[in-house]
């Protein structure tokens, strides 16, 4: 068996070099501006779940707070840029570590919690954090904050007359947050991970140290989340509390992993490539004469996806991997 | 800030946490019989709000005559969506919590997007009713009619639930399914209609929450949002599953609410709320009333 999970990993690494290298080229046949903004925000959203499934699908702890931590990336580095300057490479850097370092300040207390306390805890946390922004007026408070153009540049990490920068940057992130699990699954904390998902009073009495993984877990999966809230800052240059923090984001950022599949290598991507177009197509094409529709169509998938296969979309390709991983 | 001021916003804030208790103790019903946390209750209270103004706006029904025709219709809807998605969401095997909540957010972003539709984004309120916008003075504390109407609505509610939960057939059927759903089956009891008259019930009371609550609130399709959370938090407050919990939970975040709102500016007056609903769980991890 440990053979078929070493070929597994060693045929995964594979094909996600291969899928990189092709999405790579994609922007050389594909000139429409529309569509690129759709694969940018599609790459975006496959990083941001994998780092979600990190903590709330490797490790179990559901969290519906996780726009916490995007909107503390992004405006960590969008104040640090406007007020003092400070590039926002730096500005990405800081907010994943402060947003690392909040996750495991709040994951002191709330890692006692189990169940829909847990769950109900990150949301709460989040409103919190989103209504004292709100209230903020240094930070522009409930209106937000524009980011002013100074030109395109690698350095300010803006470009207004092209996208392919951030298509490059977002494919670079998705490719580091697939890497980063994938490195995850086979080392010592996707195994106590895992074991906490399981059964964590068992996982405990083996000698696991239920709280420091989960601790670890979290910090990762938060780190990596701010990332991509820089990331997005950058690539609309405005924010405000409602569009980075809202309960919505939250949602919206676990959904391509239950849809792809909830602690598993490639479901947060598949997810995400499924999700994000259509989301994006209904709404430009029945949104605008119909409003809700888009929510009809997206919400039907879920409770179909979520009813039919609970272990998502990616059994469909290679049922026997659950089995193999364990 | 004087006594009377702070008797005055207290007043307010126990008689809108009643409320609150009326809106959670539907969730804390569904939740103590399966273990299910409906993420679609807010939406439950959504449409109760909708079918209450429609009433109104065709009929010319007053809300408080409306109430019992809203809470059977949400009856019937509250065992339907049990019938529909529930009732195969429980039986997943793989990832049984994630199916759970995401299964009834699913609903929650569907009934949106169907409200919507059909009844567009745009604000609707009951224009005139008996108790809009009267309110009753008792020594030198202003209450509005609505809100108390709504706070003995709730006390009657909770007092009739404890005649049923204890004394009825039924009741006791609810109470036994919740302790052991397989060996009910032992006895005779269909587990799936005690599990939908439950929902029905639950869901009835949201829909007397909703029609009282359409009197003095803007009715609108996002509506259910604002108000779930707060329920989410009376009923973990209060312990999942204790339904009367959920009654002590109401009061406490009401009142909370009311004295964050003396303190902090109104915009932050949720942040109260949360702030208790963290402590409470950091001390005792299932709540106030919350077994094990």
């Amino acid at each position: 068996m440990d053979t078929d999970f070493a070929k597994r990993r060693r045929r995964d690494l594979i094909v996600a070099a291969c899928l990189a290298v092709i999405a790579a080229l994609v922007p050389l046949f594909v000139k429409d501006v529309y569509v690129q903004n759709i694969m940018v925000l599609t790459l975006m959203y496959a990083a941001l779940s994998q780092s979600w499934n990190i903590l709330s699908g490797y490790c179990g702890q559901i969290s519906l707070g996780h726009a916490l931590y995007f909107g503390l990336g992004a405006y960590t580095t969008t104040l640090l840029f406007t007020k003092f300057g400070v590039l926002p490479w730096f500005g990405m850097l800081g907010g994943g570590l402060i947003s690392a370092l909040i996750a495991m300040a709040l994951g002191y207390p709330c890692f006692r919690l189990r169940g829909h306390y847990f769950v109900i805890a990150t949301i709460v946390i989040a409103e919190i954090a989103l209504l004292l922004i709100q209230n903020w007026d240094w930070a522009g408070a409930a209106l937000g904050i524009d980011i002013p153009v100074r030109g395109d540049s690698w350095l300010k990490f803006q470009f207004t007359r092209s996208k392919l920068p951030y298509f490059y940057f977002a494919l670079g992130l998705a490719c580091v947050a697939w890497f980063v699990t994938w490195w995850l699954e086979d080392s010592k904390w996707g195994f106590w991970w895992r074991a906490v998902k399981d059964n964590p009073d068992a996982a405990e009495s083996l000698g696991v140290v239920v709280f420091n993984s989960k601790m670890g877990a979290a910090a990762v999966s938060a780190f990596l989340t701010a990332v991509g809230g820089s990331f997005y800052a950058q690539f609309v240059s405005y924010i405000d509390p409602e569009s980075v923090m809202g309960f919505q984001f939250s949602l919206l950022m676990a959904l391509p992993a239950v849809v792809g599949g909830i602690g598993t290598l490639w479901g947060p991507m598949l997810g995400a490539v499924i999700l994000i177009p259509l989301t994006e197509l209904t709404r430009s094409f029945i949104g605008g004469s119909g409003r809700g529709v888009d929510l009809i169509v997206y919400g039907t998938l879920i409770v179909l996806i979520s009813l039919a296969r609970p272990q998502g979309l990616i059994g469909l390709f290679s049922p026997k991997r659950k089995e193999a991983v364990r | 800030m004087t006594a009377e001021t702070i008797i005055q916003s207290l007043a307010s804030g126990l008689l809108m946490g009643l409320l609150y208790g009326l809106i959670a103790v539907g969730l804390a019903l569904i939740f103590g019989l399966m273990d299910v946390v409906n993420f679609a209750h807010g939406e439950f209270l959504m449409i109760a709000m909708y079918a209450t103004f429609f009433l109104f706006a065709f009929f010319a029904i007053d809300p408080l005559l409306a109430a019992p025709l809203v809470a059977a219709a949400l009856f019937v809807f509250g065992a339907v969506v049990y019938l529909l998605i529930v009732r195969f969401a429980v039986r997943a095997k793989a990832n049984a919590g994630m199916v759970q909540i995401f299964s009834t957010f699913g609903l929650a972003i569907v009934m949106r997007g169907l409200a919507q539709f059909f009844f567009t984004p745009d604000y609707r309120s009951v224009t005139h009713s008996w108790l809009g916008g009267k309110t009753i003075s008792l020594g030198g504390i202003f209450l509005p009619e609505p809100q108390l109407v709504g706070a003995a609505v709730s006390i009657a509610a909770f007092g009739g639930l404890y005649f049923f939960i204890n004394r009825t057939d039924f009741g006791r059927a609810l109470e036994a399914t919740r302790e052991d759903a397989g060996a009910v089956a032992l006895v005779g009891i269909d587990k799936n209609r005690v599990f939908a008259l439950g929902w029905g019930l639950g869901a009835a009371l949201v829909g007397l929450a909703g029609a009282i609550m359409s009197i003095f609130f803007y009715i609108y399709p996002d509506v259910g949002a604002s108000f779930a959370l707060i329920a989410y938090v009376t009923v973990a407050l209060g312990g999942f599953g204790s339904v009367f919990g959920a009654f002590a939970g109401g009061i406490i975040v009401g009142l909370v609410e009311a004295t964050t709102a003396m303190i902090l500016p109104p915009s932050l007056k949720s942040v109260g709320i949360y702030a208790v609903y963290l402590l409470v769980v950091f001390v005792r991890p299932r709540g106030l009333f919350g077994s094990i």
